[in-house]
């Protein structure tokens, strides 16, 4: 009888263990509504310093996004470029710019917004010897292979381009005519800087001080960060909660499950393996928007097999073997669009955008596509390798599909493998080495709503994104014609001819665009995500 | 005694460089950190070449590794592309994972124990057979099912529990957790003990022992018992290093920010100053946690005498 007391305890043990448990759950969510209530959103772990010229991923952009506001801001509908501390920005010959700071804004310690705050800001982001992962958005400004040599040390610590002229004005030079340049001035990179961020650096990065609707209320590297209304925010986008509470979640289906279990307010990224049955859980607490990424799969053209004459039919041959629509219904649950041209639907016909551009080489016709392979020279080797890491996201899983697509239309089993490589790290330096076998998965987020941010820096000759090294004179013309082009619209034909030569040449597969998706509790309302998929924080309503 | 000890902590000095240097070689092995920073696109050259001599990454191999173990002896496990000392990941990382593997280890111990004894006694019973097949069950669940599936249940189903846990990450939500990361070590340890309390039941200094007239819980606890514990504690042992490295599925189910979780983002951004320092300082933790498994012979069965 004994080994059955022993055996009771064991069941009481565990009954203990349960209560204990219940009593450690349940103390969540809550918290009070109105313009005061403060809802919690998911998170995860800045990759770098959250400075607003080294923030390059969506994490660390979502707090920049609170606490910063720059010359211009994108609309979060329209995309289009608004100004926002700019009273206007002034040129004559899309070269040299006079840009006017409006007077009463100041940073949330009660610092002023002047014209040195911005010229201060954006020498500490070209400066080479500040490390800067986003130093590059300053390179169509004068001086900056001064400041930032692609070889050696710099010979000058600031841009000779940009003097301040009063006290909220400075004027901009830039090395090269580029007309929509005040458009790009929204990206987070040309946030001004407060004087403490230079005095001492180490505080601020503890602590980040901007000029945005939210302050940083606590900061607890690597788990939260509180962000709280700031009451004196002289713009007119006040936040219309009470704050955020950012939580870094270990994986994001951790975050979905306590969303599902109510101690979380937004998850702004539905994993992969969640879409299937988001709505039935959500209801119609679940949005998926349009945002500015496209999926490509480009061409090693540093490769002679892949450069010579006729290949463009085998491209476009490859192109027209993948079935887009089945694979986004299918694997990404329609998160994902069928791309016809190199750009994204959230720049609007009016900003370039143009539905059907890539026309029939786009379109899914297995026959046709095995007779222009065929026509072209058929695959180099036989057989293509499509690389991508296979270290995140759904790769493996899409790459295998367009894989199989491709082997369908050809009626060839091993013409199309994919080539995994383990990490993301590994595969940007195969990538920067240019040792490619083959096609490869690429991906371009954009930094500006503008259809140049699609355009130059992917398939400009030496351009820093343009990993396949494509190069076509025409295209290049086209491109410098359109940036010297002063009328906007004029300028945006101009690009979209330049789109044209990338189709006729196939220059990349364009494969879909992607969406952003979040879901949300029942306590918050007017939940948005804007182009860059962050969630519009301050028009959140908590109830 | 002092002795063997310093012998075992000499030993130890050839394990602990041997096991960083193969981290360190295996790390670097997967390529350049420097490119997976700059999200979809090259880093322009001259960036990233300052960015490899801040992190010594332009320096050879082996003299990177020999500036690092310096380092390393004085307190310095360098600085993670975050721009945060590993050391002050450490400080947030280890003492979450303490509390984990606390909780774990007194899940095998108490339960896992205890079932064994109770099952060792009543061999062939039908509660023997009953544990015999939940343990069966247990070990042959991954880790991640049984984790999801509490988290689903406890955390969303029913409401018992927070499916996360928060950043205090206490005693008290870790049980769940706990118990989940527990699970198959404490499967085995239940088998364990049961062979071990079974074998020696019949053994003859148990039949003295009853013969002696003593009471049952005294002849179960110092006499059967203490002996059947050695295999036992040499599993639970070498399971402490095991639960706070391999505790990295369970973490990120729980939303645990603890050793697994800091490795995993450090292998993901193959960040190596927080790869190479963790596991430096789990290998110190396995050595250590064998070390005193051995004296705790010792200090179970008399006759083991160490010189």
């Amino acid at each position: 009888m004994r080994g059955a007391t022993h055996a009771t305890w064991a069941v009481g043990a565990a009954a203990v263990v349960l209560v204990a448990t219940a009593c450690g759950g349940g103390g969540g969510g809550g918290g009070s509504g109105g313009a005061s209530g403060v809802l919690s959103s998911s998170w995860g772990d800045p990759q770098n310093p959250l400075e607003p010229s080294n923030t390059n991923e969506v994490q660390g952009g979502k707090v920049l996004d609170m606490i910063f506001r720059g010359l211009k801001r994108y609309d979060a509908k329209t995309g289009a470029a608004q100004n926002m501390l700019a009273q206007k920005i002034d040129t004559s010959d899309s070269q040299n710019f006079t840009i006017t700071v409006k007077d009463g804004w100041t940073f949330s310690n009660g610092e002023p917004v002047t014209a040195q705050s911005f010229v201060d800001a954006w020498n500490y982001g070209a400066s080479l010897k500040n490390n800067q992962k986003n130093a590059y958005f300053f390179g169509y400004i004068e001086g900056y292979d001064k400041v930032h040599p692609e070889t050696g040390t710099q010979s000058a610590n600031t841009l000779s381009g940009l003097k301040v002229t009063g006290p909220h004005t400075f004027t901009v030079k830039l090395n090269q005519k580029f007309s929509t340049f005040p458009d790009t001035l929204g990206y987070v990179a040309f946030a001004p800087l407060p004087k403490a961020f230079f005095s001492d650096h180490a505080a601020w990065l503890k602590k980040p001080v901007g000029n945005g609707p939210y302050t940083v209320d606590s900061y607890t590297k690597g788990s939260t960060m509180a962000l709280r209304k700031w009451d004196a925010y002289p713009g007119a986008d006040k936040a219309q909660n009470g704050g955020v509470d950012l939580k870094v979640y270990t994986d994001n289906n951790t975050a979905y499950t306590d969303l599902m279990a109510g101690n979380l307010d937004l998850v702004d990224d539905v994993p992969a393996a969640q879409l299937k049955h988001v709505k039935s859980d959500l209801g119609g607490r679940y949005i998926n928007t349009p945002a500015g990424i496209i999926q490509t799969i480009a061409f090693p053209f540093y490769d002679k097999a892949w450069d010579k004459s006729g290949m463009e039919n085998v491209r476009k041959g490859l192109s027209m073997a993948i079935n887009r629509d089945q694979i986004t219904t299918t694997i990404f649950q329609k998160t994902r669009t069928p791309a016809s041209d190199w750009t994204s639907p959230v720049l609007g016909a009016a900003g370039g955008f143009q539905d059907g551009l890539c026309g029939a080489s786009c379109r899914y016709d297995p026959a046709q596509a095995k007779k222009m392979i065929q026509d072209g020279g058929g695959l180099p080797g036989g057989q293509i390798k499509i690389s991508y890491n296979a270290d995140s996201g759904s790769h493996k899983e899409w790459i295998d599909a367009v894989c199989n697509s491709i082997n369908n239309a050809l009626g060839n089993d091993k013409a199309c493998v994919g080539n995994p490589i383990g990490t993301f790290a590994d595969f940007r330096n195969q990538i920067g080495q240019h040792k490619m076998p083959g096609p490869f998965r690429a991906g371009w987020q954009m930094d500006y709503p503008l259809i140049q941010n699609f355009l130059q820096p992917l398939y400009y000759t030496n351009a820093s994104s343009n990993d396949g090294k494509w190069s076509n004179k025409d295209f290049d013309k086209l491109v410098d014609q359109a940036n010297a082009e002063t009328d906007k619209a004029k300028a945006i034909q101009l690009f979209q001819q330049a789109e044209g030569v990338v189709r006729d040449n196939m220059a990349a597969i364009p494969l879909w665009y992607q969406n952003g998706s979040a879901g949300y509790s029942d306590r918050i309302s007017g939940v948005a995500l804007n182009q860059f998929s962050v969630p519009v924080y301050n028009e959140i309503k908590v109830s | 005694m002092g002795r063997y000890v310093i012998r075992r902590l000499l030993q130890m000095i050839p394990v602990f460089i041997g096991a960083t240097l193969l981290i360190f070689l295996m790390v670097n092995v997967m390529g350049d950190p420097i490119a997976g920073l700059c999200g979809e696109r090259q880093c322009d050259p001259a960036t990233a070449a300052q960015l490899r001599k801040e992190f010594g990454l332009d320096k050879p191999l082996w003299q990177q590794y020999l500036t690092y173990m310096g380092n390393v002896f004085t307190g310095d496990f360098g600085t993670a592309f975050t721009g945060q000392p590993v050391t002050e990941l450490m400080a947030d990382a280890f003492p979450v994972t303490i509390r984990l593997t606390i909780v774990a280890i007194l899940f095998e111990v108490v339960i896992g124990i205890l079932l064994g004894v109770v099952t060792g006694l009543r061999r062939g019973r039908p509660i023997d057979t009953g544990v015999l097949l939940l343990t069966l069950v247990v070990i042959s669940i991954p880790t991640f099912v049984t984790g999801l599936l509490l988290q689903l249940l406890f955390g969303v189903e029913w409401g018992w529990i927070r499916p996360s846990v928060s950043t205090d990450a206490t005693f008290g939500e870790l049980i769940v957790p706990g118990l989940v990361l527990a699970s198959v070590s404490l499967a085995y340890v239940t088998r364990l003990t049961r062979t071990s309390i079974a074998e020696n039941k019949r053994s003859d200094y148990v039949r003295t022992a009853v013969a002696k007239g003593l009471p049952r819980h005294r002849v179960i606890t110092k006499h059967l018992l203490r002996n059947s514990l050695i295999p036992v504690v040499t599993f639970i042992g070498t399971d402490i290093g095991a639960l706070m490295g391999g505790a990295i599925v369970t973490e990120r189910i729980f939303n645990i920010h603890g050793v697994g979780y800091q490795l995993y983002q450090g292998i993901v951004r193959q960040n190596t100053q927080t790869v190479v320092g963790f596991v430096t300082v789990l290998v110190l933790v396995f050595l250590v946690a064998n070390l005193l498994v051995d004296l705790l012979y010792a200090v179970l069965d008399p006759r083991i005498r160490y010189a």
